[in-house]
């Protein structure tokens, strides 16, 4: 019985179990060795130990690395102020039950569903210096030179706003169900109290909306620096223009896969990349999430 | 005076009230217009898209879809993606209940560390190993192969549909599987017959959160599928992007009929949607 039963469960489990072990598992060990060898295209040469990440840190790759690792960090900074800040507003503004909530709760979600490819050329065609509508408004209103993906100083805040623009419905319903989920008593205490709406709003809802917080700060934290799609697509593998809008999940790729003769992939210092993505994304939730979560108060 | 949300109509909450409803219509604004303009510039020519951007179409023409269509070679990306979807969907929907079932419905001596096994696996996305996983799927002969795909995404979206469904079958009744096993039913008609049922509205919820993602997905077919049949709907964009260069006509059609899909679906099951995709992030 007992036999039979154990019988069962190994098969209830192991289909899962063993995808699990064989594309999950498996990989992300061999991640950590492959870091470890130096590599002629996907070829394994020798052990060499921590040359990858030393190389990595040195010329010529050092200053393209640490570049891309600033713009990650400014992408998490620039989409935690404005996709994430316009989130919180939007979900306060449906959290009062305006009219045509259904309609504006179902229209700010609607580019959450699109693919980032789309989104991205989209975006870049209205861009277009030649042909883009954003192009000619800004011409009309008397901006002479207008491409904002082609200058520099702006092209990587202007990925972040597409990046806003596709997201922000994802932390608004977020913190919708999170100011729902806070009993009606504790605002007509408050407002009985004689507490400004604003009063209200720092005092009793934000304090209460932290695990909403939790777990927003940590998905921005993992998407920032993982980020690829967005810049490959509006940017090109190099991070036009002039590595302004690289990403360190960029230079991963251009390492391991995106070269133009095997003479210039890296393998080896790619999966060193990959390792320290890992890292860097590991500890930093781990630290938030613990961090967080001893802000986070009771109801 | 009443101070519950219901009884207090927008009208009466003032500046700061009619502030947040212009901010509601700014948004709805900017997600509406942008994408009447793909469809309102994909249904024009492209010179007139030159001309004058913000106008209807002259003469409405499809035109630019039939070239889409015929070129860009979109009935073949549909055919891929769809069919690397439900591949892995069938598999993740499939083994993800199988597995939750036994977490959720059995007590076992290894049960909570194959569950921390589970979660531990929500660390792990692709795009991470992707370096050992191209070797290892070369190695196995995955390479340029669909079903190569299809195991990568359900290996990447069992853990969050193990998790999602081990909670579900956990609240469920304890004595309806048991009436059914003295009943003389076996373990998997107990599953298949009695368990499987009751979960089916949390089974849609899991589908659309680890659909949507594979359906979208850019990266693992860009390094994985080279085979110019294979590709699938973004990835097959990108290529498109790259042909028509600037014959923007046809590029705003591509965009246009690569997003309508997943718009017209939404359109329908927005609710769906919404508790689907947020499933992770929000209880209950």
């Amino acid at each position: 019985m007992r036999l039979e039963r154990n019988l069962w469960l190994v098969i209830f489990l192991a289909p899962a179990l063993l995808l699990m072990v064989i594309f999950t598992l498996w990989p992300a060990v061999a991640a950590l060795g492959y870091s470890l060898y130096s590599w002629t295209s996907f070829n394994r040469e020798e052990f060499v130990g921590l040359e990858n990440f030393r190389k990595l840190l040195s010329f010529p790759f050092r200053d393209d690395f640490l570049e891309a690792m600033r713009h990650n960090v400014l992408a998490f900074i620039g989409l935690m102020v404005i996709q994430n800040g316009l989130g919180l507003a939007l979900a306060y503004a449906l959290w009062k039950q305006p009219p045509l909530m259904r309609f504006f709760r179902a229209t700010v979600f609607l580019p959450v569903i699109l693919s980032l490819v789309v989104v991205g050329f989209l975006w870049k065609l209205f861009l277009d210096p030649l042909i883009g509508p954003i192009t000619k408004l800004a011409n009309m209103s008397g901006i002479a030179s207008f491409a904002p993906l082609g200058d520099p100083a702006w092209a990587l805040f202007t990925l972040i706003c597409v990046n806003a623009w596709r997201w922000v419905g994802f932390p608004t319903l977020v913190f919708l169900a999170g100011m729902n989920a806070i009993p009606d008593d504790y605002y007509e205490a408050a407002r009985l109290d004689g507490a400004t709406e604003w009063q209200v709003f720092r005092q009793i809802m934000l304090p209460l909306l932290a695990p909403a917080f939790t777990t927003i700060i940590i998905l921005t934290f993992i998407g920032s620096i993982e980020w690829f799609e967005l810049p490959y697509v509006m940017a090109g593998v190099s991070g036009n223009p002039g590595g302004a809008t690289d990403t360190m999940a960029l230079m991963f790729y251009r390492l391991a896969f995106g070269a133009a003769s095997e003479a210039t992939s890296n393998v080896g210092v790619a999966a060193a990349i990959s390792v320290i993505l890992f890292v860097i994304v590991g500890v930093g939730s781990a630290i938030g999430a613990l961090y967080l979560r001893r802000r986070e108060v009771e109801m | 005076m009443s101070l519950s949300r219901a009884a207090n109509p927008w009208r009466k909450l003032g500046p700061s009230g009619i502030f947040l409803f212009g901010l509601l219509i700014l948004n709805a604004l900017g997600v509406i217009l942008p994408l009447l303009l793909m469809l309102i510039s994909a249904i024009k020519p492209t010179p007139e898209i030159f001309a004058s951007p913000f106008a209807l179409p002259q003469t409405w023409s499809l035109n630019n879809f039939a070239r889409v269509w015929e070129s860009g070679r979109f009935d073949l990306y549909f055919r891929n993606s769809i069919l690397i979807t439900v591949g892995a969907e069938i598999l993740i929907l499939g083994f993800s209940a199988m597995a939750g079932y036994a977490l959720g419905r059995f007590k076992f001596r290894l049960n909570d560390a194959i569950y921390v096994f589970f979660l531990a696996g929500l660390m792990f996305p692709a795009k991470l190993v992707l370096v050992p996983l191209f070797v290892q799927l070369k190695e196995m002969g995955l390479i340029n192969s669909h079903f190569g795909l299809i195991l990568v995404y359900a290996a990447g979206g069992i853990p969050a549909a193990v998790f999602i469904l081990t909670g579900f079958f956990r609240a469920l009744p304890s004595d309806l599987d048991n009436a059914a096993r003295i009943d003389g039913a076996s373990e998997w008609q107990v599953f298949w017959k009695v368990m499987l049922p009751l979960v089916r509205p949390q089974l849609a919820i899991v589908a659309i959160y680890t659909a949507i993602p594979i359906w979208n997905d850019f990266l693992l077919p860009l390094v994985f599928l080279q085979d110019p049949t294979l590709k699938t709907v973004p990835q097959g964009l990108t290529v498109f992007f790259g042909e028509y260069a600037t014959d923007y006509g046809p590029l705003f059609a591509g965009l246009t009929l690569a997003a309508m899909p997943l718009i017209l679906l939404y359109l329908l099951l927005s609710e769906q949607f919404i508790k689907g995709l947020t499933a992770g992030a929000t209880k209950g």
